[in-house]
C-alpha cells in the first residue's frame, strides 16, 4: 500500500508553518478530496529535503564484518538520509559494471535508502590504469561519480586523463587529496602536538598541493572536479579562488572536520584516528566559514565503519576512519543554525540538494515541488541527546560518543514511505 | 582524644641510664659491641646510650644506624617513602655483637625487618634488642633484651615517644 | 604515581625524589649483597615488542635486586608476530599475575594506551614507545648529569646546567624525554641536528642550532648528549651520507678539544663509533657512558619501588 500522509503544522526551510501532503508517494500541493490521509501532528518539526550523502563506506562486498549495504542503509535512514553514495574501496573493488550493479541491487533489496554506487577511477584503486568508467556510467547503476577514495589519484597524467574521459558521461572525479610521498607514516595532523606525541605528521600541504594541481588540471580539461573531505584552511582558500575563476569544482566537508580537532589525539584513542586527520581549531573555523559562504558545497559523512579489533589497539596499528551517518544532522544544525550564522535553506542545500545535483540524482533533493517523489527528513531542532557508540551501523567507532548533541532526526520518508519513524527504523520503505 | 603522659623527661633519662648499665653488664669488656639505632628515634636513643656508657666506663662504643624501610612486609600498603639513612661502622658488623635500638616494641615486625636488613650487611656474632618502651601485643616470637619501661596498653591506644632531638621535648604519651 | 608513561608525568619534586631514591639504590648496588627483599612476591613483566637487550637487562636486574620475580616476554618471533595484539598479549601476561608491565613497543602511545584502557590493571612503565618517549632513560641521564656536576647531588635540581642534545630530534624518544625532564629540573636544554630532523615546533623555541660547531661555541655546554643515528634516516634522505653527518654533527677529537674540560659526554647506546661519535670522544675521560649504564639499574629500581609501594592502592 502506498500511503497518503498529511504532515500537519510542519515548519519548512523558509520558516513558514504549513501542511505538507503526500499522495501515492508524491508531493502534492493540497490534499485531493475523496482521498483519505494519515494525519500526523508535526508541530515543532522542521521538514527538509531527504539527505543525500556523497561519501559512504558500506564495506560490502568484502568487509561484511564492518558493515553491509543493509546495515549501512539502516544507519543512513536513521540519520535522515534518503540517498547515499557507496564508495568504491570494497573487495572486489567497484571498478566494473558488475560490482556497481551488485551494490545497487543490494541497496534496492534493503529498500531503506537509494544506494548510488561510486565507481573506481583506476583498476583496483592502484592508480595505474583507468577502470572502465564508460561501462560503469552506462550500467544499470548509472555511475556519475568516480573516486579512488582511500587512495589519491596522484599520478598527474592519469588524473588529467580521468578528468578528460568522464566528460563524455557528465561524470565527475572525486579526489581523495593526499600526496602520498608527503604522508609516509602519517598518523595525525603535523604540528607541535604530533611532535609531542611522537606520531608521524600529516602535513596540510599534502592535501593542498594535490588540490592546487587538480584545480589547474580541471581548468585545463574543462572538466568537473569534486574534492572529498576538505580538511584545511588552505584548501578552502584554494577552492574559493578557483570558484571565483569559474573552475567547475565542488567540495565536501565531513561532520567530524567541522566539529572535532587534533587535540583529541592526545589520549592515543584510535577512535579519533581518521584520514585526513583532525586538524586545528583555525582549520575548523575556516571549514565552517567555507560551508556557510558557499565555497564548500556539501557535508558528506565519510562514514567509515571498522570492526572493534581495528580500533582496540595502539594508535599506529589502528585503522583510519569513523562512523557518522547518524550524527551528521546534529553537527550541521550546530554549525549552521545554532551558531546563528546561516539558515535551514542552506542546511537543506548542503545536506541534500547540492549533493543530488553533483551526482545527477533526479529523484533527490527536490524538496516540496509538487509531483516529485517524497524524499523528506523531519527533524526536531530542540531534541538534545547523547550519541552512544552503538548505532544502527555494525561498527562502534563513533567519535561523537559522549558529546551532547542538539537537534535530531525524527522521521525519514523515502519515496513516500517512512524508512524511519519516531526514532525507530522501519523494516523497509517503498521503492 | 585524651592524652596521658606516662614517662617524663626524668623517667626517660633514668630508663636510658639503666639500659646502658644492663648493656655493660651483659657484655663484659664492651669489645666488639656495636649499637645500631633504627631510624628515626632509635638512632637518637642509641646516641644517648653511647654517651652514657662513655661517661661511666670511658669506652666509646661503635655506633651506626640501620634503616628498615625496604625490608618492611607492608610496603605496598604504605605511601612511598624514601629509605632513611643506613650507616655501618667502619669495621662492618660481621663477628660483632649488635644491639639494635628502637623506641617502641609493638608487633615485632620492625625488629624482624631489622634482622633481615642486618643479614644483608654481614653475619654478626650475636644480636640483642634494646627498646625504650615495650607495649606488648607481639605478633612474632620476638622479645627485647633491655627494656626501659613495660607499658601494657590497649591495641587501640597510640603511644607517642617524643625526644628533644626531633620533637623538642622528652616525653612518652598515650593517646586514646 | 600509578604508571610512568612520560617524563611529563613527573613534576620537579617527584623527579628529585626519584633521583634521590635512585642514589639510595645505587648505594645498595655497591654493597656486598646487592639485593633487597622489598618486592618479594611481586612479578615484573618485561614485555618487549622491539629488541633492546640493554634496556631489558637493566630492568631485569633492577627487578631482581628488589627480589621481584621477572618474566621476559620478547614479542618478536612469538605469537605476536602472527597477529596477536598488544591487548591480548598484555591481558595474557596479567592473567599470569603481573604487577608491573614494562613495555617496549614500536608504536608511539602504546604504553599510554595500555595504562588508560580497561585492558589491564597492572602498573605500566614505558620503556620506549615509538618515537614518543623513554622516561627511564631521561631519569638515568639526569642522575648521571647531577652526579657529574654537583658534589652532593641529593635533593638538588639541575639549575644552571647547560645541556646540548645532538642528533635526530624528530624521531628520538630519548631526546623528547630528556627535553622534558631536564627542563623540569631547571637545566637549560639546547638541541642541535640537521634541519630535516628538527621539528618546526621545536625550532620556534629558539634553542635549536643547525650546526654543531656553532652550537658548541654559542652554548658552551656542560653536557653534550649524542643521540644514536638510525641508518634508515639516511635512506629516507634526511641527510645525504654518513660521511657528511659525521663531519657536521659527529663528536670528534677536534670538537672534544673545544668543549670544556669538565664537559660530560652522554650517549644512550649502543654507539655508532665513527658516525655520531668517534673513538677518542667515546673513550675520553669526559665519557659518562658507563655511569649511565650503572645509573640505569638504580633508576629503574627506584621506579619499580615507587610504583609498587603505597600510593597506587
Ligand atoms: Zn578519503
Ligand atoms: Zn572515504
Amino acid at each position: 500500500m502506498t500511503g497518503n500522509y498529511l504532515l500537519q503544522g510542519v515548519t519548512i526551510t523558509t520558516g513558514e508553518v504549513r501542511d505538507v501532503v503526500i499522495e501515492s508517494g508524491l508531493i502534492v500541493d493540497k490534499a485531493s478530496t475523496g482521498t483519505s490521509h494519515e494525519v500526523m501532528d508535526c508541530s515543532g518539526l522542521v521538514v527538509l529535503p531527504g539527505f543525500v550523502d556523497l561519501h559512504t563506506h558500506l564495506r560490502e562486498p568484502g568487509f561484511e564484518q564492518s558493515e553491509t549495504v543493509a546495515s549501512g542503509s539502516r544507519s543512513a535512514a536513521a540519520g535522515g538520509y534518503t540517498a547515499i553514495h557507496a564508495m568504491a574501496n570494497t573487495f572486489p573493488v567497484a571498478d566494473t559494471a558488475g560490482v556497481v550493479e551488485q551494490v545497487a541491487r543490494l541497496g534496492e533489496d534493503a529498500g531503506l535508502v537509494f544506494v548510488q554506487p561510486i565507481g573506481a577511477v583506476t583498476v583496483g584503486l592502484k592508480g595505474e590504469q583507468l577502470a572502465e568508467l564508460g561501462a560503469m556510467a552506462q550500467s544499470k547503476a548509472r555511475v556519475r561519480i568516480f573516486s579512488d577514495d582511500g587512495n589519491c589519484v596522484h599520478d598527474p597524467a592519469l588524473m588529467r586523463r580521468a578528468l578528460e574521459y568522464v566528460k563524455a558521461f557528465d561524470g565527475v572525479v572525486a579526489q581523495h587529496a593526499q600526496e602520498p610521498r608527503l604522508t609516509v607514516n602519517a598518523q595525525m595532523n603535523e604540528g607541535a602536538l604530533a611532535t609531542k606525541l611522537g606520531l608521524g605528521g600529516w602535513p596540510k600541504v599534502a592535501e593542498e598541493a594535490i588540490i592546487a594541481r587538480d584545480l589547474m588540471l580541471t581548468e585545463l580539461t574543462g572538466s568537473r572536479l569534486h574534492v572529498c573531505h576538505v580538511s584545511t584552511a588552505g584548501s578552502v582558500e584554494l577552492i574559493r579562488q578557483a570558484k571565483a575563476r569559474g573552475i567547475n569544482v565542488s567540495a565536501e566537508v565531513t561532520p567530524h572536520h567541522l566539529l572535532l580537532t587534533e587535540d583529541l589525539a592526545s589520549g592515543y584513542d584510535p577512535v579519533y584516528k581518521v584520514n585526513p586527520p583532525l586538524r586545528s581549531t583555525a582549520d575548523v573555523e575556516a571549514l565552517r566559514e567555507g560551508l556557510i559562504d558557499g565555497t564548500i558545497d556539501v557535508i558528506a559523512t565519510d562514514h567509515a565503519p571498522h570492526p572493534k579489533e581495528s580500533k582496540d589497539t595502539d594508535w599506529a596499528s589502528a585503522a583510519f576512519g569513523m562512523v557518522g551517518l547518524e550524527t551528521a544532522y546534529s553537527v550541521a544544525q550546530q554549525v549552521l543554525i545554532d551558531s546563528g550564522k546561516s539558515n535551514f535553506e542552506r542546511l537543506g542545500a548542503v545536506m541534500s540538494s547540492n549533493a543530488a545535483a553533483i551526482s545527477g540524482l533526479a529523484q533527490q533533493g527536490k524538496y516540496l515541488s509538487a509531483g516529485s517523489a517524497a524524499n523528506l527528513t523531519l527533524v526536531d531542532p530542540k531534541d538534545s541527546w547523547d550519541p552512544k557508540p552503538q548505532t544502527l551501523s555494525m561498527s562502534e567507532n563513533n567519535p561523537f560518543t559522549g558529546l551532547k548533541m542538539q537537534g535530531r532526526v525524527r522521521h525519514t520518508i523515502y519515496n513516500g514511505q517512512f524508512s524511519y519513524r519516531d526514532l525507530s527504523i522501519m523494516q523497509r520503505a517503498g521503492s | 582524644m585524651t592524652k596521658r603522659t606516662v614517662l617524663s623527661a626524668d623517667d626517660i633519662s633514668r630508663a636510658i641510664t639503666r639500659i646502658s648499665h644492663e648493656i655493660v653488664e651483659a657484655n663484659q669488656g664492651l669489645e666488639n659491641l656495636v649499637l645500631l639505632g633504627i631510624p628515626t628515634r632509635g638512632v637518637f636513643i642509641a646516641n644517648r646510650l653511647v654517651e652514657v656508657i662513655k661517661k661511666h666506663s670511658g669506652v666509646e662504643i661503635e655506633l651506626g644506624s640501620l634503616d628498615i624501610t625496604l625490608y618492611r612486609d607492608d610496603l605496598a600498603k604504605q605511601p612511598t617513602r624514601g629509605p632513611g639513612v643506613t650507616s655501618m661502622p667502619a669495621g662492618g658488623v660481621s663477628g660483632k655483637t649488635i644491639v639494635l635500638v628502637d623506641d617502641v616494641l609493638f608487633s615485632g615486625r620492625t625488629v624482624r625487618a631489622a634482622l633481615d636488613a642486618l643479614n644483608d650487611h654481614g653475619r654478626p656474632k650475636a644480636v640483642m634488642l634494646a627498646v625504650l618502651v615495650d607495649r606488648g601485643h607481639r605478633q612474632l616470637p620476638i622479645r627485647a633484651d633491655f627494656v626501659g619501661k613495660n607499658l601494657p596498653t590497649s591495641s587501640k591506644e597510640h603511644i607517642s615517644v617524643k625526644l628533644s632531638e626531633s620533637d623538642g621535648v622528652d616525653e612518652v604519651v598515650i593517646e586514646s | 604515581m600509578r604508571h610512568l608513561l612520560s617524563a611529563a608525568d613527573l613534576d620537579k619534586d617527584q623527579a628529585i625524589k626519584l633521583l634521590d631514591l635512585a642514589e639510595d639504590m645505587s648505594d645498595v648496588n655497591d654493597r656486598e649483597i646487592k639485593k633487597l627483599p622489598t618486592l618479594r612476591g611481586k612479578t615484573v613483566v618485561n614485555l618487549f615488542f622491539e629488541d633492546s637487550t640493554r634496556t631489558r637487562i637493566s630492568f631485569e636486574l633492577a627487578a631482581k635486586r628488589l627480589s621481584a620475580d621477572v618474566i621476559n616476554f620478547a614479542a618478536k618471533g612469538s605469537s605476536v608476530s602472527k597477529g596477536e595484539s598488544l591487548k591480548d598479549t598484555a591481558q595474557t601476561l596479567e592473567a599470569m599475575g603481573a604487577d608491573v608491565i614494562v613495555l617496549r613497543h614500536s608504536s608511539s602511545g602504546s604504553a599510554h594506551r595500555l595504562a588508560h584502557t580497561d585492558w589491564v590493571g597492572s602498573a605500566i612503565v614505558n620503556a620506549g614507545d615509538g618515537s614518543h618517549e623513554h622516561p627511564t632513560q631521561a631519569l638515568l641521564d639526569a642522575m648521571t648529569i647531577r652526579q657529574g656536576a654537583i658534589k652532593h647531588p641529593r635533593g638538588k635540581d639541575l639549575t644552571g646546567i647547560k645541556v646540548l642534545i645532538v642528533g635526530d630530534l624528530s624521531h628520538s624518544r630519548v631526546a623528547r624525554s630528556n627535553l622534558i625532564l631536564l627542563t623540569t629540573l631547571g637545566a637549560e636544554v639546547h638541541v642541535c641536528g640537521p634541519a630535516t630532523l628538527a621539528p618546526a615546533s621545536l625550532v620556534s623555541s629558539g634553542r635549536v642550532h643547525f650546526l654543531l660547531d656553532d652550537a658548541i661555541k654559542l652554548v658552551n655546554p656542560d653536557v653534550v648528549m649524542m643521540l644514536r643515528v638510525q641508518q634508515e634516516r639516511m635512506s629516507d634522505s634526511f641527510f645525504p651520507t654518513e660521511r657528511e653527518y659525521a663531519r657536521i654533527w659527529g663528536l670528534n677529537k677536534s670538537r672534544l678539544a673545544r668543549i670544556g674540560e669538565n664537559t660530560q659526554i652522554l650517549h644512550p647506546g649502543p654507539m655508532n663509533r665513527g658516525l655520531e661519535i668517534d673513538a677518542a670522544s667515546a673513550d675520553s675521560k669526559n665519557s659518562m657512558v658507563l655511569n649511565q649504564v650503572r645509573n640505569g639499574v638504580a633508576v629503574r629500581m627506584a621506579v619499580l619501588l615507587t610504583l609498587l609501594s603505597g600510593e597506587a592502592s
